[in-house]
C-alpha cells in the first residue's frame, strides 16, 4: 500500500514540469526587461538560454529561482507557485536549487572549504567531520585538490573560482542547477572543462539544468533544448520575446535571420545602426 | 500606452517649466515615500527574523567583536577629550559668575544626557555604519547576497540581524564607556588643570546628576544603535552597481545615520523630559 501511494506521488510529481513560467513580465522601475514569457522545463532536461548581452537572460534565470519578482505572471516550481510561499518557506524551498553565478559569488570572508560547506552548515546537522568529507568529495568532483580548502577566494584564478562555485552549488545535491554564463571570461580550455563538468554533473546526479550563455559552443555541447531571448527594446509590442525554442541541432536551420546572425556571430544590422549613429553625429557636429 | 499631454509637453514656455517643476517635485515626494516604505519593510522583516530565529553564535560573535571591541578605544579616546574640552569651555563662562565649583554638575550632566550617547553613536556610525554599508554593498554588487538567497540562507537573517543585534546590545556599553571616560577626562582637567576643589566638584556632580540622567542617555543610545544598523544595512542592500555605488552607499549611510541620530536625540529628549515630569512632578532641577 505504502509503495503504491509513493508510486502515485511520484507519478503526480513527474506529471507537471519542474519549472513553469506563465506569462511572466519583469520590469525594473519603468524599464521592462521580460514580456509574456511562457516557459516549461520538464524534469531531467538541460535547457540553454541564449541571447545577446542585456536581453534579460540572467533576469530570467533569477526569476526562475525567485531572486527577481515578476511584475506580472506566475512562476511554479514543482507545481507550487514560488511567490505564494512565505519568506521562511521560500528559503527552505531554495535548498532544492543550485546556482552557479557568473562571477562565482564566493564569500570573500570565508575560505574555499567554508564556502563549499556553507549550505551544509545552514541546512544540515552534520558533524564537522562529515561536512569536511562532503566538501572534499565535491571539490574532487570538480577536479580541485584538497590543498585548496584553506585558501581564500581572492587567491584563486577565475576558472578555479567557477569550479568552487559549482562545488558549492552541488553541496546539497540539488534537483535544479542554474548556471549563469558559466564559461564567460575563461580561456577556451577552461571553458571546455566547465562544459565537461556540467555534463558530468548531469550524469552523476539526476538534475534538471538551466544554462544561461552567449557561447554557442557551450549551448550545443551541454543542452537538450535551446531558447533564444531577444532584447525587448528591439521588438514590436506584438512580437514574442522568445524567438527560438528547439533542440540545439535545429538552431542552424532556423529561418529567423536574428537567430542565424547570433549563431554565426555576425554584427549585421547592428553595424549599420552604429554607422548611422556615427553619420548622424557627424552631421550634427558640422 | 502612456501618452503625453500635448498642452504640457509642447507649449515650450513657462507653463512647461512649471509642469516640469511640479513633475520633479512629485517624483521626489514619491521617491521619499517609497524609500520610507522600503526602510519600514526592511525593519519589520529584520524584527520578524529576530523573533522567529536568532542567528547562530558564529555569525553573531564576529559582529560583536567588530562593532563593540574594536570601537572601544576610539570611543574612550573621544569621550576623554570631550570631557576635557567641556571643562575648558565652561570654566571661562562659569568663572565670570563665580560658579566654578558647579562645573562638575554641568560637565557630567551634559556628558551623560547628551554628549556621551551622541558621541558614541556618531563614532559608531562613522566607524561601523560606513563599513557595514560598504561591505554589504560589495556583497550586493558581486552577487554574494543573491548567492546567500540561492542557498536557502535568508540575507536579512544572515547579514542584517547579527549586525542589528550587535549594534543594539553594544551601543549602551559604548555609551557608558564614553560617559565614564568623559567624566574622568573632565574631572582630571578641572581639578588638576583648572585647580577646582575636588570635593566641591564631585559633591555638585553627585547632587545634580541622577540615575534618570544616566538612564535617559543609555535609553537614547539604544534607538541610535538601531537606526545606525538599519540605515547602514539598508543602504548596503540597496547599493548601486560599481565602485561608485559602493562609495556612495558608505557615505550616505554615515550622513543619514548622523542626521537621524540628531533628530532622534531631539524628539527623545523632549519625550524623556515629559517622562521625568510624570515621575517627578515637582519639575526639572535647576542648577
Amino acid at each position: 500500500m505504502v509503495s503504491m501511494a509513493r508510486q502515485s506521488e511520484q507519478l503526480a510529481a513527474s506529471a507537471h514540469p519542474l519549472v513553469e513560467l506563465r506569462a511572466v513580465d519583469v520590469a525594473f522601475g519603468r524599464n521592462p526587461v521580460l514580456r509574456e514569457i511562457d516557459l516549461s522545463i520538464p524534469r531531467g532536461q538541460t535547457l540553454a538560454i541564449i541571447g545577446e548581452s542585456g536581453c534579460g537572460k540572467t533576469v530570467l534565470l533569477k526569476t526562475i529561482i525567485g531572486l527577481v519578482k515578476p511584475t506580472r505572471g506566475e512562476v511554479f516550481f514543482d507545481g507550487k507557485n514560488l511567490f505564494e510561499f512565505s519568506e521562511q518557506e521560500l528559503t527552505r524551498e531554495r535548498m532544492r536549487f543550485g546556482f552557479v553565478f557568473q562571477g562565482a559569488a564566493l564569500f570573500d570572508s570565508m575560505t574555499v572549504g567554508q564556502n563549499v560547506a556553507f549550505p551544509l552548515r545552514e541546512h544540515t546537522e552534520n558533524s564537522d567531520q562529515q561536512m569536511q568529507e562532503v566538501v572534499l568529495s565535491r571539490l574532487a568532483e570538480v577536479g580541485l585538490p584538497e590543498s585548496i580548502v584553506s585558501k581564500k577566494p581572492a587567491e584563486l584564478s577565475g576558472g578555479m573560482r567557477k569550479r568552487v562555485g559549482l562545488a558549492r552549488a552541488l553541496a546539497l545535491s540539488p534537483e535544479l542547477m542554474l548556471y549563469d554564463e558559466p564559461t564567460t571570461g575563461l580561456d577556451p580550455i577552461m571553458s571546455d572543462v566547465i562544459n565537461e563538468l556540467i555534463l558530468r554533473t548531469r550524469s552523476q546526479h539526476p538534475v534538471t539544468a538551466v544554462v544561461v550563455t552567449h557561447d554557442m559552443h557551450t549551448a550545443r555541447k551541454v543542452a537538450d533544448r535551446v531558447i533564444m531571448v531577444y532584447p525587448l527594446s528591439r521588438l514590436r509590442p506584438d512580437e514574442p520575446q522568445v524567438i527560438f525554442d528547439g533542440p540545439p541541432d535545429a538552431i542552424d536551420k532556423s529561418g529567423d535571420p536574428r537567430v542565424t546572425q547570433f549563431v554565426r556571430g555576425e554584427a549585421g544590422e547592428r553595424l549599420m545602426e552604429m554607422r548611422k549613429m556615427a553619420d548622424l553625429r557627424l552631421a550634427n557636429d558640422s | 500606452m502612456a501618452t503625453q499631454s500635448p498642452t504640457l509637453s509642447r507649449s515650450g514656455g513657462p507653463l512647461e517649466a512649471i509642469a516640469d517643476w511640479i513633475a520633479d517635485l512629485g517624483g521626489l515626494v514619491m521617491n521619499w515615500f517609497i524609500t520610507v516604505g522600503d526602510v519600514s519593510e526592511f525593519f519589520f522583516r529584520t524584527l520578524s527574523w529576530i523573533f522567529t530565529r536568532l542567528p547562530r553564535r558564529d555569525t553573531l560573535l564576529p559582529n560583536f567583536y567588530q562593532i563593540g571591541v574594536l570601537s572601544l578605544p576610539v570611543v574612550a579616546l573621544t569621550g576623554t577629550f570631550i570631557g576635557m574640552v567641556l571643562a575648558v569651555q565652561s570654566h571661562s563662562q562659569f568663572r565670570l559668575l563665580h560658579l566654578e565649583t558647579r562645573l562638575g554638575a554641568v560637565i557630567n550632566m551634559s556628558l551623560v544626557r547628551e554628549l556621551g550617547p551622541v558621541l558614541a553613536a556618531t563614532m559608531l556610525a562613522g566607524r561601523v555604519g560606513s563599513a557595514m554599508a560598504a561591505e554589504l554593498g560589495t556583497m550586493r554588487v558581486t552577487e554574494q547576497i543573491d548567492a546567500l538567497s540561492s542557498m536557502g540562507a535568508n540575507p536579512i537573517h544572515y547579514l542584517v540581524v547579527p549586525r542589528f543585534i550587535a549594534c543594539l546590545v553594544l551601543i549602551p556599553t559604548l555609551t557608558i564607556m564614553a560617559d565614564f571616560m568623559g567624566v574622568v577626562g573632565g574631572a582630571f582637567y578641572a581639578i588638576y588643570g583648572l585647580g577646582i576643589d575636588s570635593n566641591h566638584y564631585w559633591e555638585n556632580s553627585q547632587n545634580y546628576v541622577g540615575t534618570f540622567d544616566l538612564f535617559s542617555g543609555v535609553f537614547k543610545s539604544l534607538s541610535f544603535g538601531a537606526a545606525i544598523a538599519l540605515v547602514s544595512c539598508y543602504r548596503g542592500f540597496n547599493c548601486d552597481p560599481g565602485a561608485e555605488g559602493v562609495g556612495r552607499a558608505a557615505t550616505s549611510a554615515f550622513v543619514v545615520s548622523f542626521v537621524l541620530i540628531l533628530v532622534l536625540d531631539f524628539f527623545l529628549g523632549i519625550a524623556l523630559d515629559e517622562v521625568y515630569l510624570l515621575i517627578w512632578p515637582e519639575g526639572l532641577r535647576l542648577l
